[in-house]
């Protein structure tokens, strides 16, 4: 590696003091808002009147945190669990089959099936909303987990088939010829070649898509309407339609509801990073 | 005997049942494919199907009034204004979040060892749900307790605190902020993949010239950049037409329409005022905008890919 030959430079380099100055206030700019979420929320609702907004708070106050996971808190929690469990797995499986069959199967339609699948990926989403839940109700599944899945499961389709079939058409042919001379058929090839191979494909799928799909807000606003059946974005809705007065409790709902994806993050930024870009940039 | 002549005929190489050739497409589609017809293509159609009716959700079946919403949509003076809206985010989202997303790219990308802390830390508003962010973008904003008017106020700035989620001139203004407060990040993220695809090579070679870091950036970095800002600008133009998360939350496109989009004019129409017809009216005019610009847009710049 050639390290950059000190040399003097001609003019002006404005690097040397936009760059930090830059760099620092946008880390307050980033920062500030969270710093004011976590303060408030360890704040009394006395506290929080009587006291300046910057003054931290005068002891570490759980009260709100116990208010909140002695509601419904957890309820809404598991729900997600549950849902975008759910989703996530119909959809990596629906999404490596089909990828599978657009990057390697010859068939009449593929090419004009591949483009109107990735069409899908720029539909809006809201124009569904109304029709979705009309069916919803119809179907007998207004207010039960099972209607949110559809959709979801729907709605990250596109994006993920674009990816995986990506993913798929770099996998040597000669592995799929050897399985075939083996006698393999297509879903053994499928199941023991093409889904193993595609792990990093499949992690960064689940990743956008879980990411996306736990922050999901507006169709299980409309398709849910029991704390029983929400999820956890709701949880935050409707603490504020409760107790809009409350703000150190909702400060708590709120850092309680960032809480599990910035988790994950300390983990694995660099993957989390990774797949939340995967819609814009390929795999 | 017999058996010998058996295995002889079988042949070795194929599988023991052949699917026919159009079974094997069908099977590993159809789960997906059903799924898109059911959840997307159906009510895609479905919208525009209830866009002639009037109905306000009661009973079986509106009344079908034929492009009666249509002709109303036209004159229809909210609709034009979130319309306006949305293209005013989408011309704020380009140039508001594309310059400071780059700048930050290229700070992060000159940066030594801190630059990774910069950039965790920088990521953190897109782990943000937008109910989550919006509740609390609403109580920074709160024109009494919100610390945004108190720390004005105690500098002595009271003439620039304001009712910012109350007032017609500032609602859409304030909650495009947090738009972009939340979204930089990501054409950060995208353009730092532009940037790292930069030959070091060429770098070295230009500084051996002489030519000062500054005019390298403006002279060979940023035209090598060029694919990867096309596509940002693309993905803000098309998520800026199709937007509603925050809106909803913070204002719910008030005050007087002020900050109306087109997703939220539809919600409050179907959800809070029952005309399901005229509400999916504006939906599928919302489909037909972003169709409309997002082929104009990809015809234009040809691709969709980043050159990364």
């Amino acid at each position: 590696m050639l390290t950059t030959p000190v040399l003097p430079r001609r003019g002006f380099a404005p690097s040397r003091v936009v760059v930090p100055t830059l760099g620092l206030f946008w880390l307050a700019v980033t920062l500030l808002p969270f710093l004011f979420m976590v303060m408030t929320s360890f704040k009394t609702q006395e506290d929080s009147f009587a006291t300046p907004i910057w003054a931290l708070p005068s002891h570490l106050d759980l009260i709100n945190y116990k208010a909140v996971l002695q509601g419904d808190f957890l309820i809404y929690l598991r729900n997600s669990v549950f849902v975008i469990g759910v989703s996530i797995a119909l959809i990596l499986l629906f999404g490596a089959m089909a990828a599978y069959a657009l990057a390697r199967l010859r068939f009449k339609f593929n090419q004009p099936l591949f483009g109107l699948i990735v069409a899908g990926m720029i539909v809006p989403l809201h124009v569904t909303l109304v029709p979705v839940y009309l069916m919803t109700r119809q179907a007998g599944l207004y207010d039960t987990m099972f209607a949110l899945i559809g959709p979801y499961v729907a709605m990250s389709l596109p994006v993920s088939i674009f990816i995986l079939t990506g993913f798929m058409k770099q996998i040597p042919r000669e592995l799929e010829e050897a399985a075939q001379l083996d006698g393999c058929g297509p879903i053994a090839i499928f199941a023991r070649i093409f889904l193993p191979l595609c792990g990093p494909g499949l992690s960064t799928v689940a990743i956008y898509n879980g990411i996306n799909l736990w922050n999901e807000f507006i169709f299980a606003y409309v398709l849910t309407s029991t704390p029983n059946h929400r999820t956890l974005p709701l949880a935050v809705w409707d603490f504020q339609s409760q107790f809009a007065s409350n703000i150190p409790g909702m400060m708590a709902v709120v850092t309680l509801t960032a809480l599990p994806l910035i988790a994950a993050y300390a983990f694995g930024q660099e993957k989390i990073v990774k797949g939340m870009m995967a819609g814009a940039l390929k795999g | 005997m017999t058996s010998y002549t058996e295995t002889q005929v079988l042949p070795l190489a194929r599988p023991v049942r052949a699917w026919p050739a159009w079974l094997v497409p069908t099977f590993f589609l159809a789960p997906a494919v059903i799924m898109l017809v059911v959840f997307l293509l159906y009510p895609l159609l479905s919208s525009f199907q209830l866009s002639l009716l009037n109905w306000n959700g009661l009973g079986t079946q509106g009344k079908f009034v034929g492009l009666d919403n249509w002709l109303y949509l036209l004159q229809d003076p909210i609709f034009w204004l979130s319309l306006r809206n949305n293209s005013l985010l989408a011309v704020f989202s380009v140039v508001i979040q594309l310059p400071i997303a780059l700048a930050l790219a290229v700070l992060l990308d000159k940066a030594g060892g801190y630059s990774r802390v910069l950039k965790i830390v920088y990521f953190l508003p897109l782990l943000m749900s937008s109910v989550a962010l919006g509740v609390l973008a609403k109580n920074l904003y709160d024109p009494n307790f919100g610390p945004i008017n108190l720390i004005l106020q105690a500098l002595h700035m009271d003439a620039f605190a304001h009712d910012w989620l109350g007032d017609t001139h500032y609602a859409l203004g304030s909650i495009i902020a947090v738009v972009c407060w939340q979204n930089i990040p990501f054409y950060m993220v995208l353009f730092m993949a532009g940037l790292a695809s930069f030959p070091d090579e060429l770098q070295e070679a230009a500084l051996l010239d002489g030519a000062s870091e500054w005019t390298i950036f403006w002279h060979i970095k940023l035209p090598h950049l060029y694919g990867t800002l096309r596509t940002g600008a693309l993905l803000a133009i098309i998520g800026s037409l199709r937007y509603f998360d925050l809106i909803f939350v913070m204002s719910g496109g008030g005050p007087e329409h002020s900050s109306e989009l087109m997703a939220t004019y539809m919600y409050r129409t179907v959800f809070d005022s029952f005309q399901l017809g005229y509400g999916s009216t504006i939906a599928s005019a919302m489909f037909i905008v972003v169709t409309l610009v997002a082929s104009l847009a990809l015809r234009l710049t040809r691709r969709f890919e980043p050159e990364v």
